[in-house]
């Protein structure tokens, strides 16, 4: 296994090194984010039949610059009800975490902060932090809305991690190491999302949840809850949220792209020059983001108890399944073939219940009635 | 400074089917809350995400529109009724005009009872569109139902416009007929407009209808047993998504509609995803109806009775006139005890009794269900608060 480096660094001074490669994925960043919302405000237009912004420059390009703008000298309000430290750092510490996964994604071969040995891992542990920033936002604010945002937020993505984690593990123990950037070498001849599709739904699903999008964004869920967690925030910590979110969907379909979609190596290798890598990991990436602005466009939410029992009830079962059926094909060494061949069925399996659910007969809800018969105590 | 004051904590000690201690919350939902359609507000008390108690309240709107019609003239308070149903103006509108002109005895001529029929059902597609776009929005569809939805609701808008120089609230309709004759190109800017819509039913149909969470989401939600909606005065769509079939168009025909061909569609459950299959189907017979119309009516003729009088005087009388509405029975009643002006009248809006059945559906529901079966009751404010 041959051992990949982010290359020498630039000027032969390592720290000033790192301070360029932070600046540039920032400046990036920021720039993806603010085309990131007026690509999803244009994608989804288009669904729905409609311009979307047009007024702002040819076709409203600088629309997402004009937002942003907007946002930053827009007056920031803190609610007299709200915990003053805890509501003013929430937005930062829901943000920070998404930074920080950022920092080991390989962008192209040696394009990225830093490599690590244990990247899959280190993108586990921090993006299990965010969940932090988003609880302190729904307790701080003082806002009845919030806090029901914000524990549904709790819940449900600490339920999906464990899906999500299993199965990124399941591809882990095909790829045989953590190293992000030796995962994409790995798929320079066939990508994992066709040795472990299974896997990949897994993934998928369970990242739609993370990233609350539609039909799991339930702790924002707009006709019910207003916004959730970030109801009572203004200006420009109202944006760090906003940042937040479309910088872990970009950091997420980046990291999908990376270890089931084969990187910046798929068809190529590292054959051809880092312009062409760098390209196939903007057009892989662009390729799941579309994806999650057509799923939202267009399917409904589902409700909290339906969305946990989904994550409980099936999805752990199915990836847990994955892994164990992973580990006995690795250890006897049987082919990958059939691996995927076993994958394939499963996969198909799950979606095929997924879609066999919407045809059952009607059955009363588990609690419709339950009050009414006890009698009803008003308070 | 706490949210939860300690005078509006409840405690539930094993009184649920779980063993812990909880907290009873009280959630403020609306007046200014994009899921309540309009200035509805009801106070939520939850227990976790589970509704205990639901309390509306209503009356954010109120114009007191029975007191102002008694004191304008019969033909001027037309104006008001069209802004109680605001999304189907020309239903209400239609329903004064016919109880004044059973009140009175006016003879309405033939053409124009086609022409107020199909501009009703019109009315009644747009008002169902409106439900579609908006249920979906609460389900959570991000608005792309609301769009389909409006789509075809901007083409019946334009066609009422040319008709009667008015999108919302026309007031096309007059005391012994309609203002004024259809324009030359209507029946086949109406026959396009009515393919569109069918196109638009059945886009909705296949964006939510089938679609996995949506009905999983709406299935066994809330279900209504016949028995249920009556003594809680249901009509409109949710009486018939419990299985009755009883619309005021075939059990009390007004206006032309014995003449007329149509089915009434009715659910078997009465639960939410009911109430949005009646209302598709309805608005598809609706198409059949207004197609009739084009085929059977009178191609030339008058549309306003010529022999009306200056002004409209009514001796005595009372009259209680019973219509569909979009929304189930809107009936109107007036007592007329001379002069211009009627002495006494009321509305029975369907909405408002179909709301107050609200808490009865709530209780016991998630707080995300609260929403959507609200959403499923199709309120609109103007006929709740009048």
């Amino acid at each position: 296994m041959t051992e990949l480096q982010f290359g020498e660094p630039w000027f032969g001074i390592p720290w000033l090194d790192a301070v360029l490669r932070i600046l540039i994925v920032v400046g990036v960043m920021t720039f993806t984010v603010i085309y990131l919302t007026y690509g999803e405000r244009k994608v989804v237009a288009r669904f729905q039949m409609r311009l979307g912004p047009m007024r702002t420059g040819p076709y409203g390009i600088f629309q997402g610059i004009a937002d942003a703008l907007k946002l930053l000298v827009k007056e920031d309000v803190r609610p007299r009800a709200a915990d003053r430290w805890v509501f003013e750092f929430a937005p930062y510490a829901t943000f920070i975490p998404v930074f920080l996964v950022l920092l080991v994604l390989p962008f192209a071969r040696d394009w990225g902060v830093r490599n690590l040995s244990l990247g899959l891992f280190y993108v586990f542990a921090i993006l299990g932090l965010n969940i932090v920033g988003i609880l302190m936002a729904g307790l701080g604010s003082g806002n009845k809305y919030a806090l029901l945002g914000g524990v549904r937020a709790a819940a449900q993505m600490i339920s999906y991690e464990i899906p999500l984690v299993v199965s990124l593990l399941a591809v882990a123990m095909v790829a045989g190491t953590l190293d992000l950037n030796q995962i994409a070498l790995n798929q320079a001849d066939r990508p994992y999302v066709l040795l472990q599709p299974l896997a990949f739904v897994i993934f998928f699903t369970a990242m739609l949840s993370e990233l609350h999008r539609a039909p799991f964004d339930i702790p924002v869920a707009e006709s019910e809850i207003v916004g959730g967690y970030f109801v009572e925030y203004s200006g420009i910590r109202w944006s760090m949220f906003q940042l937040a979110e479309y910088a872990s969907l970009w950091a997420f379909s980046i990291f999908g792209s990376v270890v089931f979609l084969g990187g910046w190596a798929f068809p190529m290798g590292d054959t051809w020059p880092w312009p062409w890598q760098l390209f196939l990991t903007f057009v892989k990436s662009l390729g799941f983001i579309l994806v999650v602005m057509w799923v939202r466009a267009t399917m409904p939410r589902l409700r909290i108890d339906q969305l946990m029992n989904f994550c409980w009830k099936v999805l752990i079962e199915v990836s847990f399944a994955l892994l164990i059926v992973n580990g006995l094909f690795l250890y006897y060494g049987w082919p990958h073939e059939l691996l995927a061949l076993v994958n394939w069925a499963g996969a198909i399996a799950l979606l095929a219940f997924i879609g066999a659910r919407g045809a059952r007969k009607a059955r009363v809800s588990q609690y419709v009635g339950l009050y009414r018969r006890e009698g009803v105590t008003a308070p | 400074m706490t949210i939860w004051p300690e005078e509006a904590i409840v405690r539930h000690r094993g009184e649920t089917e779980f063993d812990f201690d909880t907290v009873d919350m009280t959630v403020n939902v609306g007046p200014q809350h994009p899921a309540t359609h309009g200035v509805f507000r009801m106070l939520l008390t939850v227990d976790g995400e589970v509704v205990v108690d639901c309390e509306p309240y209503i009356g954010y709107l109120h114009r007191g529109l029975e007191k102002l019609s008694e004191n304008a003239d019969y033909r001027q308070a037309m104006g008001w009724w069209d802004r109680t149903d605001y999304l189907a103006g020309l239903n209400c509108e239609g329903a004064w005009c016919m109880a004044v002109e059973k009140l009175a005895g006016i003879e309405v001529p033939e053409r124009a009872e086609y022409i107020r029929v199909i501009m009703m059902e019109l009315s009644r597609i747009n008002s169902h569109f409106m439900f579609f776009g908006a249920f979906g929005a609460d389900v959570g569809s991000f608005g792309t139902s609301f769009t389909y939805a409006w789509r075809e609701r901007e083409r019946i808008y334009d066609l009422f416009e040319e008709v009667a120089g008015d999108r919302m609230f026309p007031t096309y309709f007059r005391i012994g007929g309609v203002t004024m004759d259809l324009p030359e190109n209507f029946e086949a800017r109406c026959r396009w407009l009515l393919g569109s819509i069918r196109q638009g039913l059945e886009d909705l149909d296949g964006l939510l209808t089938g679609n996995e969470v949506f009905v999983e989401r709406c299935r066994g939600l809330s279900p209504v047993t016949p028995e249920q909606a009556i003594n809680w005065g249901l009509t409109g769509p949710l009486l018939r998504a419990t299985g009755i079939p009883w619309d005021i168009r075939k059990v009390e025909p007004y206006s032309i509609y014995d003449r007329l061909k149509f089915e009434i569609p009715v659910g078997t459950q009465g639960d939410v995803f009911d109430r949005w299959m009646v209302r598709l189907a309805e608005a598809y017979q609706s198409t059949k109806i207004i197609e009739q119309c084009l085929d059977e009516m009178p191609k030339k003729g008058l549309v306003l009775n010529p022999n009306l009088p200056k002004t409209l005087r009514i001796d005595s009388g009372e009259v209680y006139f019973r219509t569909e509405g979009t929304k189930g029975e809107y009936s109107v009643y007036l007592m007329a005890r001379g002069g211009n002006k009627p002495y006494r009248a009321k509305l029975r809006s369907p909405s408002f009794c179909n709301l107050s059945a609200l808490r009865e559906m709530v209780i016991g529901n998630y707080v995300a269900d609260a929403i959507i079966i609200l959403g499923s009751l199709d309120i609109v404010l103007g006929e709740v608060d009048k």
